[in-house]
């Protein structure tokens, strides 16, 4: 496809949903004003107009595909014969699933906690300081970049060369002028876990710290005064005052990064490919959708155990929602 | 109060280290970038700031290029380019003693021909004889060489390597990824919330379930979904519009449920005496919603625009992995694997897959972060 084709399809796609807006309403407008009012159709009519298109969206890609994936973890791996429970069996024995489930209990454990505390640390000094807010716009910058991208960035710093050469990875660079021997970090098992956590924490603590520093501005001023002219330390303050008042806001930043985690793909995809015992359940279930020609049944279960991870959270939200919706 | 400051310099410095640690992966990937290849792989992207010294082997022109002068067979070359900047400090004709003379010095042969070497790399080579080889004699130089820096990787990475292609076809799956679901999510939490219809309260409570979906769930079902309707319709499986399509899909929920928010702080008497004048749901749309929608539209727009730029999963799932296709992360990841030892290819390549969410970032960072705060009160 030749990159002018490109940008004619490009254009066809988006003007054909400002057309179908467009149209249908100017339609109803027409028309609707005199033949259906007295029906009280008219506004029938416009809410599935308006309607539709998400609905549909959101039928034939998130509602359909939960229930589809449901029904193809009890099936073969083409999805024709019932297995019953077999693929959830085949899960629970096999050592790349466990290896995969134990690294991402790690990873939840460690990127949102560090995360957090970080972008809370980070947020608080930043608050007091007159070139805070440079300070932020740089650590919050790797939020905008992309996982494979940040992948790479890290790779080059993780790099390793032979004892004999001169290293060019930074880390292995620090170490050397340390005096001890150059590392392959990446192919450590369990260390490796952590290089790579590292890279999702320095993504991360970037969306804390903007939530935090969002949320800091909502602490009283007076408080934390009154709090200073009792000779409260800062470090007490934090502890005693701030910590307290933004519990919520760390629940929810923790929450937030939980999800993220729960499905994280990209960095150990670019870095490792779940080699030296790094998989995760994502890059496991990336695997076995094409692996041998795919097997949907195997990969449904991999996808309904990631799923069970975000069903407390998001039953809460929901029970959140209907809290609100009845004040 | 001399307390206080102490507490305050030692938060600066805690901070400044952070600053650091986070600034210099970025940083090293940038200047790399712009270094030369050769010496990118043989020698650590930091002591590229500095004035270093190099050691280097050229060999001098052979026979071809002598000219007679003033009794003696000569040839007269360069080791290399002006502007590399370099200052050549030590010589040497025999690997074992690359420092034996200084700049000044007559390096004397073996055939007892002479060499005369300048700082700059201006070397004069003479001899009684007429010279008969056709490669010139080694010379080793211990030269200084400030910061040098050239956008030759560039060069290489988006002609050469297809990054550039790649580049076209991430815009291309991202600015519809991004628009489609603006507009008709903007239509859908419109409804939500102004318009009043039966299942209207299970609507929301489904969108609210569908944020925390992981889109992992939905890659099976549609995958089939799209080998059959392209084998049904005998069309490809996997096209740009698909891939439209499915990250509308998958970013529907969050988009209707910020657009929301962001409608119902609207007064709702605007609404109901836009309403008595006699302005339909769409009039009202057009003329109120959309011009007072502009800042959450920004917002929504770059959260969701960097989402389809940075994606790696959706991409690799629905498109195919071919040149007109391919987008830039995938790329990436492909060239992790071809080439893991040009980093001079991936350093180059990840910063051009950076530039445009770097942009937006430097130009947009206000509705970026208004956006991220919006769509984590209720996470």
């Amino acid at each position: 496809m030749t990159i002018l084709n490109l940008v004619f399809i490009v254009f066809l796609g988006i003007l054909f949903f400002i057309a179908y807006f467009h149209i249908s309403n100017y339609i109803l407008d027409i028309y609707g004003n005199k033949s259906l009012k007295k029906y009280n159709l008219e506004n029938s009519i416009r809410v599935v107009v308006f309607i539709a298109p998400a609905f549909i969206v959101l039928f034939i890609f998130i509602l359909y595909p939960v229930f589809e994936t449901i029904r193809l973890s009890f099936y073969d791996k083409f999805g024709r014969e019932f297995v019953g429970l077999y693929n959830y069996k085949w899960a629970v024995n096999d050592p790349e699933f466990r290896r995969s489930i134990f690294n991402n209990l790690v990873w939840l454990l460690v990127v949102p906690t560090l995360s957090t505390f970080f972008g809370l640390v980070i947020a608080n000094l930043a608050d007091r300081i007159w070139w805070g807010s440079i300070a932020k716009s740089i650590i919050f910058m790797p939020m905008a970049i992309s996982f494979v991208g940040a992948g790479v960035i890290w790779k080059f710093i993780y790099e390793y060369r032979g004892p004999e050469n001169t290293q060019i990875g930074l880390l292995n660079a620090i170490i050397v002028s340390l005096g001890y021997e150059p590392q392959a970090w990446l192919t450590i098992p369990m260390w490796n876990n952590f290089f790579l956590m590292a890279i999702m924490i320095w993504i991360q603590t970037g969306l804390a710290l903007v939530i935090f520093s969002a949320a800091l501005r909502s602490i009283p001023k007076e408080m934390l005064e009154a709090a200073r002219i009792d000779g409260a330390s800062e470090f007490k303050i934090f502890f005693s005052i701030i910590i307290p008042y933004l519990e919520q806001t760390i629940l929810v930043i923790w929450t937030l990064i939980t999800i993220i985690v729960l499905r994280i793909f990209d960095i150990i995809f670019a870095m490792t490919n779940g080699e030296w015992q790094t998989g995760v359940l994502a890059n496991l279930m990336y695997d076995w959708m094409f692996r041998g020609g795919g097997d949907s049944g195997r990969g449904s279960v991999l996808a309904i155990v990631i799923m069970i991870g975000v069903i407390p959270i998001l039953a809460w939200n929901l029970y959140k929602h209907r809290q609100e919706q009845k004040i | 109060m001399k307390k206080f400051s102490m507490s305050s310099l030692l938060s600066q410095l805690l901070l400044l280290l952070f600053v650091i640690i986070w600034i210099i992966p970025t940083f090293g990937l940038f200047i790399s970038s712009l270094r030369d290849k050769d010496l990118l792989a043989i020698s650590g992207w930091w002591t590229s700031l500095t004035t270093t010294e190099v050691n280097e082997i050229y060999r001098m022109s052979g026979m071809e290029s002598q000219i007679e002068e003033d009794g003696y067979f000569k040839i007269k070359g360069k080791l290399f380019e002006d502007n590399s900047g370099k200052k050549i400090e030590s010589f040497g004709i025999t690997s074992k003693n690359i420092n034996e003379f200084n700049i000044g010095d007559v390096a004397i042969f073996k055939d007892e021909s002479e060499v005369f070497l300048d700082e700059n790399g201006n070397y004069e080579w003479r001899s009684k004889s007429e010279f008969k080889k056709k490669k010139g004699k080694r010379l080793f130089t211990t030269s200084l060489s400030p910061p040098s820096f050239t956008f030759e990787n560039y060069r290489e990475v988006l002609f050469k390597e297809g990054i550039g292609r790649a580049f076209v076809n991430t815009m291309a799956v991202a600015l519809p990824s991004t628009l489609i679901p603006l507009i008709i999510c903007s239509f859908f939490a419109y409804s939500l919330t102004w318009m009043k219809f039966y299942g209207r309260d299970t609507l929301l409570a489904i969108i609210i379930a569908s944020l925390v979906v992981p889109l992992q769930m939905s890659l099976i079902p549609i995958l089939t979904i799209y080998n059959d309707f392209g084998a049904f319709f005998g069309v490809a499986a996997k096209s740009y519009p698909g891939v439209w399509m499915a990250h509308t899909g998958f970013g529907l929920a969050s988009t209707t449920f910020l657009l929301r928010n962001f409608l119902k702080s609207l007064p709702n008497e605007m609404m109901e005496a836009a309403k008595v004048d006699g302005a339909s749901h769409y009039d009202i749309f057009i003329r109120i919603i959309i011009p007072l929608s502009i800042p959450a539209f920004a917002s929504i727009f770059i959260l969701q625009f960097l989402w389809c730029w940075n994606d790696l999963l959706v991409g690799l799932v629905f498109l195919d992995q071919v040149p007109s296709e391919i987008i830039l992360t995938a790329k990436l990841k492909e060239l992790l694997g071809s080439r893991g030892e040009n980093w001079e290819i991936l350093t180059t390549g990840a910063f051009v897959s950076m530039t445009v969410p770097l942009f937006i970032f430097f130009a947009l960072q206000r509705y970026f972060i208004r956006g991220l705060v919006a769509g984590s009160v209720k996470g």
